[in-house]
């Protein structure tokens, strides 16, 4: 095995500043729950399946578990943590609670990003939207109808003027 | 699950990246989109001693149309591809980027990765087979162009040295009269196909003048089924015609019975799909807006 040398990562993670020097194999979500104690990010599988460990890259929806941290040198990332502002629960997160959106609450970190990554972009989605922006989250307690409809909620409380976290 | 250790490189150039491979050895490998590379290496499938990661590199990830061909970055992750002008001109492109598993793989895999590593299930090589295809590549001193069908070699195989990386994909504009549309048959959006057809038919009034159709799951490379196309080919569009292609690409395909069912079960299901990608690229051809989505079990 060879000895890999230490790499400088700086990130902004839910608007605030980190830098570390990690090993080249550590993975992203690993970084967020080891290194930076958010642990409000999942491992499910592990095997980019899933989706319990999806965080935005940069606005973007990604498997933390198949990315490393060094790849994430120079980027926003925003996790379950960063949903809630001064005290006030993201109307993705209301609408969660409100719609019984979750049961053990596993998936419902990545679950909501992914809503986050779609509300951001479409501002009314149709069913067919909603569920092809979470085929990539996998929940085993709902039957996922109480999840479609907290995401129309949301996007109903986000008011179509909503730009995104 | 952890990776075995291995040194990290940032290349900053395709170029450099191509020097580093020739420099660090067969035990060096290319990180593109990771989506494959990483799961794999985690399984400790893959065990590269070192890394080159592409992803720092500035303009690898574009779109463009030049002299009648539509111009792809090797970089270019399958949700700009979805989103492209290319792809609403090129339906089947639309089909093959929108179904590859979901949101979170496609913002991150790229068409480069995806051509370079020759999953048999891979998606990208299947469809781009029945399009002109070349897929440009690099080493440290020279350039070339290698047609699709020359690249994909075997299972995890390509024509690729090993320090040589891809650069670009360039596809030709369908001719007028033509269509195209890919079906997969997946279990669930995040797992690879249990089998999936392409079809890219040029149609003039009820003639179907050229045909090219490729299976792809259901053999160590992509299947071009030529009974198939050649029941197509010059012959008047009908139930019979169809039901002949679908007969012959059923028994061109060459698929291993597993997990995701037996050989005979994925035949049927290529027979299926087949059918039901003609019967969409013959709309499409016709200039219908035809939606096309892959099938869930």
């Amino acid at each position: 095995m060879p000895e890999s040398a230490k790499v400088a990562v700086w990130v902004k993670v839910n608007g605030k500043e980190y830098s570390r020097e990690v090993e080249p194999r550590l993975l992203l979500v690993e970084f967020l729950r080891e290194e930076l104690d958010l642990c409000g990010t999942h491992i499910g599988c592990d095997t980019t399946y899933c989706g319990a460990c999806t965080v935005l890259f940069n606005g973007a929806a990604v498997k933390s578990c198949t990315m490393f941290a060094v790849q994430a040198d120079g980027a926003e990332i925003t996790t379950v943590e960063g949903l809630e502002k001064n005290g006030e629960l993201h109307p993705i997160q209301r609408a969660f609670a409100d719609c019984h959106g979750l049961q053990c609450g596993y998936c419902t970190p990545g679950m909501m990003l992914s809503a986050l990554q779609l509300l951001s972009r479409v501002k009314n989605p149709d069913e067919k939207q909603i569920r092809r922006a979470i085929a990539g989250n996998t929940c085993r307690c709902t039957g996922y109808q109480n999840i479609f409809k907290a995401i129309e909620a949301a996007a109903e409380g986000l008011g179509g003027s909503h730009q995104g976290g | 699950m952890y990776p075995r250790a291995f040194h990290y490189h940032r290349a900053s150039s395709l170029r450099e990246a191509a020097e580093m491979l020739s420099r660090l050895g067969e035990g060096a490998k290319l990180l593109a989109g990771g989506q494959s590379l990483i799961p794999l290496m985690k399984l400790r499938f893959a065990n590269p001693a070192d890394l080159v990661d592409l992803n720092f590199i500035r303009g690898t990830s574009y779109i463009k149309q030049e002299n009648g061909a539509i111009h792809i970055g090797a970089l270019t992750r399958h949700a700009e591809i979805q989103d492209s002008a290319a792809a609403a001109k090129i339906p089947i492109l639309h089909d093959c980027a929108a179904g590859i598993a979901d949101v979170q793989v496609r913002n991150r895999g790229t068409i480069g990765g995806s051509l370079a590593e020759a999953d048999p299930s891979g998606d990208w090589a299947t469809v781009l087979m029945t399009l002109t295809t070349d897929v440009h590549c690099l080493d440290g001193k020279r350039k070339r162009s290698v047609p699709l069908r020359d690249f994909v070699k075997d299972a995890y195989t390509t024509a690729l040295s090993h320090d040589e990386l891809v650069s670009e994909v360039s596809i030709q504009l369908p001719p007028k009269g033509s269509g195209g549309a890919y079906i997969a048959f997946k279990r669930a959006a995040p797992v690879y196909p249990t089998a999936s057809a392409a079809v890219q038919l040029t149609v003039e009034g009820d003639t179907c003048k050229e045909a090219s159709i490729a299976l792809g799951c259901v053999g160590l490379t992509p299947v071009r089924p030529s009974e198939a196309e050649s029941a197509l080919r010059g012959q008047r569009l009908s139930e019979k015609t169809i039901a002949a292609a679908a007969e012959g690409a059923r028994s061109a395909c060459d698929p291993q019975g597993d997990m995701r069912g037996s050989a005979e079960y994925k035949r049927e299901v290529v027979g299926a799909l087949v059918k039901r990608a003609i019967e969409a690229a013959v709309r499409r051809a016709r200039g219908e807006q035809v939606e096309v989505s892959h099938l869930y079990a």
